[in-house]
């Protein structure tokens, strides 16, 4: 792990968050949790038309599962389902270290997160927004 | 300050220079000593240790049986049939629980533990309890983690038949008054099993001072090797045990219908034992006597007040438990205003510091406290000066790292 890790990225999206609120017009909403580092995280989604229109995320946890869910809800609004499946897939191939160029430019800011790969121990927290985005659209949104 | 020791009985810190390490209490590194004894008995010494009838395996029962009377001498113990070798004071723990308690926790009995208690020393209990259907009761602290005479006479009731306790803390480190403790179970006809596997690496512990009627603790939080552990049990309470695990070693006689057990100790150490593992401890307890608990403790002590002072002194740091240095042995948990612990320990990392971070096998005390989780530090004699500095260094910075002003 390098000395800068906790760039700006990630401590900005931590400290202050995009997505951290409540979102009555939710559509969809799943608790995630990582019950040994008690990282406990609900993911709110307003899906309309394919579309996620809107999201947002409560709760609390480290700096990278915060930032992790600040930055793919930043990344995923506007976007259609199978658009946030394929960057989930894209993402999951970062963090297991296998991803190319092209495809980390397709993650814009997410990239920030490309160094947990490195990090066993804290691939949970950097997943956990993630993950639970990922059961939405599988039970929510249609499974594809 | 000075005599410190400089590591160089250490191997770990000549292939990782610079690593500073504070997380003793989760396990110790291992001085150049106990490793080069534990691969001699596998080189010069090694068979089936109990049972063999020839020169080697009699090699290899001495060195198991050595080690027994060093773990016995190092903490007290009347005999070496009060000496059972287990994996770690997990297994100590799980030995109690299994074969004292299923023979004697009954429908509508107590047991009493410690809130403070590890994850270890509490989930033997809770489950035995819900076999039985006795009741688990919580002896509770203060926020310092302090446990009163008085807390402990309330807590006890006349179906109290187990007291379970730690001397030292793995969150707190507070040493705990277990002589006192005793006193006031044994009154009440209450056993107590005290854990000592934080204590027995830092001080002197003698069983017969104290009283209690069983101590357990791990060889590798004591510089000896990972899988060895000890059991202590009042001899009379052991003879009057059925045996944990049944096999090989543990038995007398077996016939088609039945079998009688060996004697003490080893009715309680079924299959092949840790042979090497027991004289890489009986090194690791000769290195501890030759040190001197005296040394260690001035070591340690001084160590902690360094470090106590100098976290004080930083904006946002929060020590758990006691606000006195001299009351936490070497123990250091704590939490940094806004910053999860995970973070906190992948700065530290970062810097070549090890620590841990987390709920530290202790999350009804978590729970209890009402924090999430905390981070730890937990220093050794073979710890620096400069360890520290290190340590205070990082934890200076941290809050800036994580993007606030200061």
């Amino acid at each position: 792990m390098t000395d800068n890790f906790y760039g700006e990225v990630l401590t900005d999206h931590n400290l202050h968050p995009l997505h951290k609120h409540d979102l009555p017009t939710a559509t969809c909403c799943h608790e995630g949790v990582n019950s040994t580092c008690g990282d406990d995280i609900v993911l709110n989604l307003e899906i309309k038309d394919g579309i996620i229109v809107n999201g947002s995320y409560t709760g609390s946890g480290c700096a990278i599962s915060q930032a992790s869910a600040d930055i793919m809800l930043e990344l995923v609004i506007g976007k259609g389902l199978e658009e946030a499946r394929h960057l989930n897939e894209l993402f999951n191939k970062m963090i297991h270290g296998e991803i190319n160029d092209d495809e980390l430019e397709e993650l814009e800011e997410a990239g920030a997160l490309q160094n947990v790969s490195k990090m066993p121990a804290r691939v949970k927290c950097a997943m956990l927004g993630w993950r639970t985005m990922e059961t939405l659209l599988d039970s929510e949104g249609g499974a594809p | 300050m000075s005599n410190y020791f400089d590591k160089r009985d250490f191997p770990v810190f000549e292939r990782y220079k610079g690593l500073v390490y504070l997380d003793n209490s989760a396990t110790q590194q291992k001085p150049a000593a106990v490793l080069e004894r534990a691969e001699r008995y596998y080189r010069e010494e090694n068979a089936n240790p109990l049972r063999g009838l020839y020169e080697l395996s009699v090699k290899a029962t001495d060195a198991y049986e050595n080690a027994r009377e060093a773990v016995r001498a190092f903490i007290g113990a009347k005999t070496v049939r009060e000496i059972v070798f287990s994996r770690n004071a997990t297994e100590s723990l799980n030995l109690i629980a299994y074969s004292w308690g299923r023979a004697n926790i009954k429908e509508g009995d107590e047991i009493l533990v410690a809130i403070s208690e590890h994850h270890s020393d509490l989930l033997p209990w809770q489950i035995l309890c819900k076999e039985k259907g006795a009741e688990l009761k919580y002896l509770e602290c203060d926020e310092e983690g302090r446990y009163t005479a008085e807390g402990l006479r309330a807590a006890l009731s006349p179906r109290t038949k187990l007291f379970a306790i730690a001397q030292i803390s793995n969150v707190f480190g507070r040493l705990n008054p277990i002589k006192k403790f005793t006193q006031i179970c044994h009154d009440n006809g209450t056993l107590i099993v005290c854990d000592g596997a934080q204590s027995v690496p830092h001080t002197a512990v003698d069983v017969q001072q104290l009283g209690v009627d069983f101590l357990v603790f791990s060889g590798h939080k004591m510089l000896g090797p990972m899988g060895i552990g000890v059991l202590y049990g009042k001899e009379e309470l052991l003879e009057a045990m059925p045996p944990f695990l049944y096999g090989g070693e543990m038995i007398d006689t077996v016939t088609r219908c039945g079998a009688s057990f060996a004697e003490l100790p080893h009715k309680f150490e079924a299959g092949t034992v840790n042979a090497g593992g027991a004289a890489g401890l009986h090194a690791a307890i000769d290195y501890i006597n030759e040190l001197g608990f005296e040394e260690i403790e001035r070591r340690e002590n001084e160590l902690t007040k360094l470090a106590f002072e100098e976290m004080q002194a930083i904006p946002h740091v929060n020590i758990i438990g006691a606000k006195e240095w001299q009351e936490h042995h070497g123990i250091l948990t704590f939490t940094v205003e806004g910053v999860h612990p995970h973070d906190i320990a992948a700065i530290f990392d970062a810097e070549n510091v090890a620590i841990r971070a987390g709920h530290h096998c202790a999350q009804p005390l978590h729970q209890f406290l009402r924090v999430a989780s905390t981070a730890r530090m937990s220093l050794a004699f073979y710890n620096d000066e400069e360890d520290i500095r290190r340590f205070i260094g990082v934890l200076g910075t941290l809050r800036r790292k994580m993007g606030y002003d200061g």
